[in-house]
């Protein structure tokens, strides 16, 4: 086992993980943890944009941008927080151009700007353009952008170093963070990073379901070290389903297509989101267009033989302007499904894609013990935290931004507070849970294997508490995860080794998933209500009375051992925007 | 406005003519096997397994992996050609694992799969990244711009200096071009493919300073000058970046002094 001190340490290189990195290593002595390689992560796949109200190709504002942002999140987003998220998009993208990134251009050399799902023009009239774009590589751009500054203030990283644990200390009654546990993928050693700070950033949870967009290796876990040593996980109900996945795939197609004019049809060849979103037609929110493609679908209008999808049609765009503006989504539709979208649809069907719940923060990114309290030394951002800027919803473009806008301010805060705080106290044996946990798996000769227990639940997962929700269904899913919980237990690897041991990571990731899909689904059969992504046919309208509140989930251990889920609910920040119906 | 014809894209259901009613067909896969734990020699395993010809080679080696064969170890994530992980040599070719399916290389044969050439390998399909890495960090990735004063909005660009770069900005780090090219096969110092292009990236940005300090660097004996032009990085490149194209830019840029 090594030790390691730093003043800061964040785990995760994406675009949060790194944008705070260049921050942080401005200020303090910084290390950055990630199980992969920097540029491997996902905010690479991201395609269609970043919003900021620049106003440069039509009139648009800050404030039409916070209220969009509130209503797409059918009123659970935290309005302070959505308000700093609008306001600091500006100068977000401003930062990232003057780092190098190659927006697209308008006629006067100015970063152009595209339409994207929910952002309108004054408080829903129309769509409006607010997306900074790079063609459909923004996501791309944004990742190569970071890891070049990166390099350029000579951020340390830890390259597949995968964190394990978190750990804590209590300090005259305060919980504290005093460090991570840190499993080397290259060597199978330990490592323990004492430090001042952490700041996790190491992305949502997407691969519990089948169907999705997300990466193998988005599995939650900085979401689980955290809710294992009691921290509480937010509003975890809420999942978002991108509507156009590649059919069977899941490989995401940008909103930016629709965003250039792109239209969904069913198979009669009818343009069906006029009949459910008048205005915004096929750029309404997200959760709204998901669910219209598969109350489509349910209705017996899907396509092909089995009518089990819709296609995003793109024939009606020149294919220059497909060239230009949609380089990499065209590519993918002649990849994976041989099909050439200058003269052929593409079928899609809704993909899970964003977790807009997560580890609970301020807006300084603090993370919280409970509805109010900091935990000194704690950080999260991007997709594992909850601001919340997403509520229930979170619409495309806000992510990209969320990433820098509060990585930046994560990275800053953590490393301000690195100056004034001391090392903490680290736990005795810091790293016995971690070398608990893997020598368990390393030594078990249960009959489990870890493919079959994650098939098992993505099943369960697509078919249970995806678009579509009911007691029921939810009933399903819990049940079933715990008995997946409970057969884990039996599982073993075949690759015992030191080096590189991916059989052994597997696992773990898999345990992660376990214990976070657990959190979703009693979060959300608790939920009896419908808003924005968690939709439950049981309780199809929105209860701003019982329900406009987040969703607190803390793990709890009884005396003999027993685990269970505890829900508390904490209050919505509410500033100017009273809840209204959510009309497109 | 034409209604778009439906029954096209039916067919994308169907099996592939060739692959008779089911879609799932035999392959063998030959893969390089390496186990420092085990052997300092690698070995060439073969796997049989049921496989849609339209599924990505990356699914065979899951299958493999998840049913088959734990220890079987290679690099992944996003698994649709952005994050670079996977690239390995299938069939002789350096190609994304996600990118490639199985019906593009002829089933019928053994699929070969080995890791990438050039650089160490640690343990089958992954190799030692950081020689690669540390040749992208001396081109100086990233934007120096020598402003005096920064501006408070957005530097402008035009739309066609924007597009004078465009090519190399969507390098993915992936390793394909560089571990391609047999200077680099032979000498490891070559700089290689990918640290030239993310050169070209910035030499040629319109808002870049620092053009004349990456081009010495490249002048370097180790630099763009040991290229002999086979354009095998152009053909491993799995995001149809003209590497050659690139590379060649940056030598005429060296004598011409202009970009």
């Amino acid at each position: 086992m090594k030790i390691h001190k730093y003043d800061t340490v964040i785990v995760g290189a994406g675009g949060a993980g790194m944008r705070a990195a260049i921050e942080a290593t401005k200020r303090s002595r910084t290390a950055v943890l990630t199980k992969l390689y920097p540029t491997r992560s996902h905010t690479g796949a991201a395609q269609g944009g970043m919003a900021a109200a620049l106003a440069n190709v039509e009139e648009d504002n800050w404030e039409w941008h916070t209220f969009d942002t509130i209503k797409g999140g059918d009123y659970l987003v935290d309005q302070d927080a959505a308000e700093i998220l609008a306001k600091e998009a500006i100068d977000a993208v401003l930062d990232l151009e003057k780092m190098g990134l190659p927006f697209n251009r308008t006629p006067k050399g100015e970063i152009d700007q595209r339409r994207f799902g929910g952002h309108s023009r004054n408080h829903g009239e129309a769509p409006v353009r607010r997306a900074c774009y790079a063609a459909d590589r923004t996501g791309h751009m944004i990742l190569q952008t970071l890891y070049q500054n990166c390099v350029k203030e000579g951020v340390e990283f830890f390259n597949e170093f995968y964190v394990l644990d978190q750990l804590i200390t209590e300090v005259d009654g305060v919980r504290k963070s005093a460090g991570v546990v840190a499993y080397e993928l290259a060597t199978g050693e330990i490592h323990v990073f004492q430090a001042k700070s952490v700041i996790y950033a190491s992305g949502g949870t997407g691969k519990f379901f089948r169907v999705t967009s997300n990466a193998h290796t988005l599995t939650g876990d900085g979401q689980a070290a955290c809710y294992r040593r009691g921290l509480p996980l937010e509003d975890m109900e809420f999942f978002q389903f991108h509507p156009t996945g590649i059919w069977r795939m899941g490989i995401l197609l940008t909103e930016g297509a629709r965003g250039e004019g792109g239209i969904l049809r069913n198979k009669d060849g009818e343009r069906f989101m006029e009949k459910y979103a008048p205005v915004m037609k096929d750029l309404a929110s997200r959760d709204v267009v998901s669910r219209s493609i598969y109350t489509e679908i349910r209705e017996g209008r899907g396509c092909g033989p089995e009518g089990d999808h819709v296609y995003l049609d793109l024939t009606h765009l020149p294919p220059e302007q497909l060239d230009a503006k949609l380089p990499d989504i065209t590519e993918f539709a002649r990849t994976y499904l041989g099909i050439e979208p200058y003269t052929d649809p593409i079928p899609i069907q809704p993909t899970a894609h964003y977790a807009m719940g997560g580890i609970p923060t301020n807006v300084e990114g603090e993370v919280l013990a409970d509805n109010t309290t900091v935990v000194p030394g704690l950080y999260a951002a991007g997709e594992v935290a909850c601001v919340s800027v997403h509520g229930a919803n979170r619409l495309g473009t806000n992510s990209l931004l969320d990433i820098n806008v509060f990585g930046r301010r994560a990275g800053i805060a953590a490393a301000e507070y690195s100056h004034t705080a001391d090392f903490v106290e680290l736990p005795e044996n810091p790293e016995s849970f971690v070398i608990e946990q893997i020598e368990r798996l390393r030594d078990s000769t249960g009959n489990e294997r870890v493919a079959t227990l994650r098939r098992e639940l993505q099943e369960t997962m697509d078919a249970n508490v995806m678009v579509f929700r009911t007691e029921q269904t939810i009933k399903t899913a819990v049940e079933k995860i715990a008995e997946l919980r409970e057969r884990y237990k039996n599982v073993s690897i075949q690759d015992k080794g030191k080096r590189f041991n991916t059989d052994l990571l597997e696992a773990i990731e898999l345990g992660n998933l376990l214990d976070l899909a657990e959190v979703m689904a009693t979060s959300a059969l608790a939920r009896k209500e419908s808003r924005g992504g968690h939709y439950r046919e049981d309780y199809p309208n929105r209860d701003d009375v019982n329900f406009m509140r987040h969703t607190m989930a803390y793990r709890e251990v009884g005396d003999d051992g027993t685990e269970s889920i505890r829900l508390d609910y904490k209050p919505v920040v509410q500033t100017r925007y009273q809840p209204m119906e959510r009309k497109y | 406005m034409a209604t778009p014809v439906l029954d096209k894209a039916d067919a994308a259901g169907q099996p592939e003519p060739g692959f008779a009613d089911s879609p799932y067909i035999t392959v063998t896969f030959r893969i390089r096997r390496f186990n420092p734990e085990v052997s300092a020699e690698a070995v060439w395993e073969d796997f049989q397994l049921e496989i849609d010809p339209k599924e990505r080679v990356l699914d065979g080696l899951h299958k493999i992996k998840w049913d088959i064969d734990g220890t079987l170890t290679f690099r992944r994530s996003c698994a649709h050609g952005i994050c670079g992980s996977d690239a390995m040599r299938i069939n002789g070719k350096n190609r994304l694992a996600c990118k490639t399916l199985i019906k593009d290389i002829n089933p019928e044969k053994p699929i070969t799969v080995e890791p990438i050439k050039g650089l160490t390998v640690l343990k089958d399909l992954v190799v030692d990244m950081e020689p690669f890495f540390q040749a992208y960090r001396d081109v100086m990735p990233f934007l120096i711009a020598k402003d005096t004063n920064e501006p408070t909005r957005e530097r402008l660009q035009s739309a066609e200096d924007r597009a004078r770069f465009d090519d190399t900005t969507k390098c993915i780090l992936c390793a394909a071009c560089t571990s391609s090219c047999p200077v680099f096969w032979n000498d490891g110092q070559y700089f290689g493919p990918a640290a030239i292009v993310n050169a070209h990236r910035f030499i040629f940005d319109s808002r870049d300073d620092a053009g004349e300090q990456r081009l010495e660097v490249l002048n370097d004996r180790d630099g763009v000058w040991r290229c002999r032009t086979t354009f095998n990085c152009t053909d491993a490149c799995p995001r149809g970046i003209e590497v050659t194209k690139a590379i060649q830019e940056v030598k005429r840029a060296l004598i011409t002094r202009r970009y």
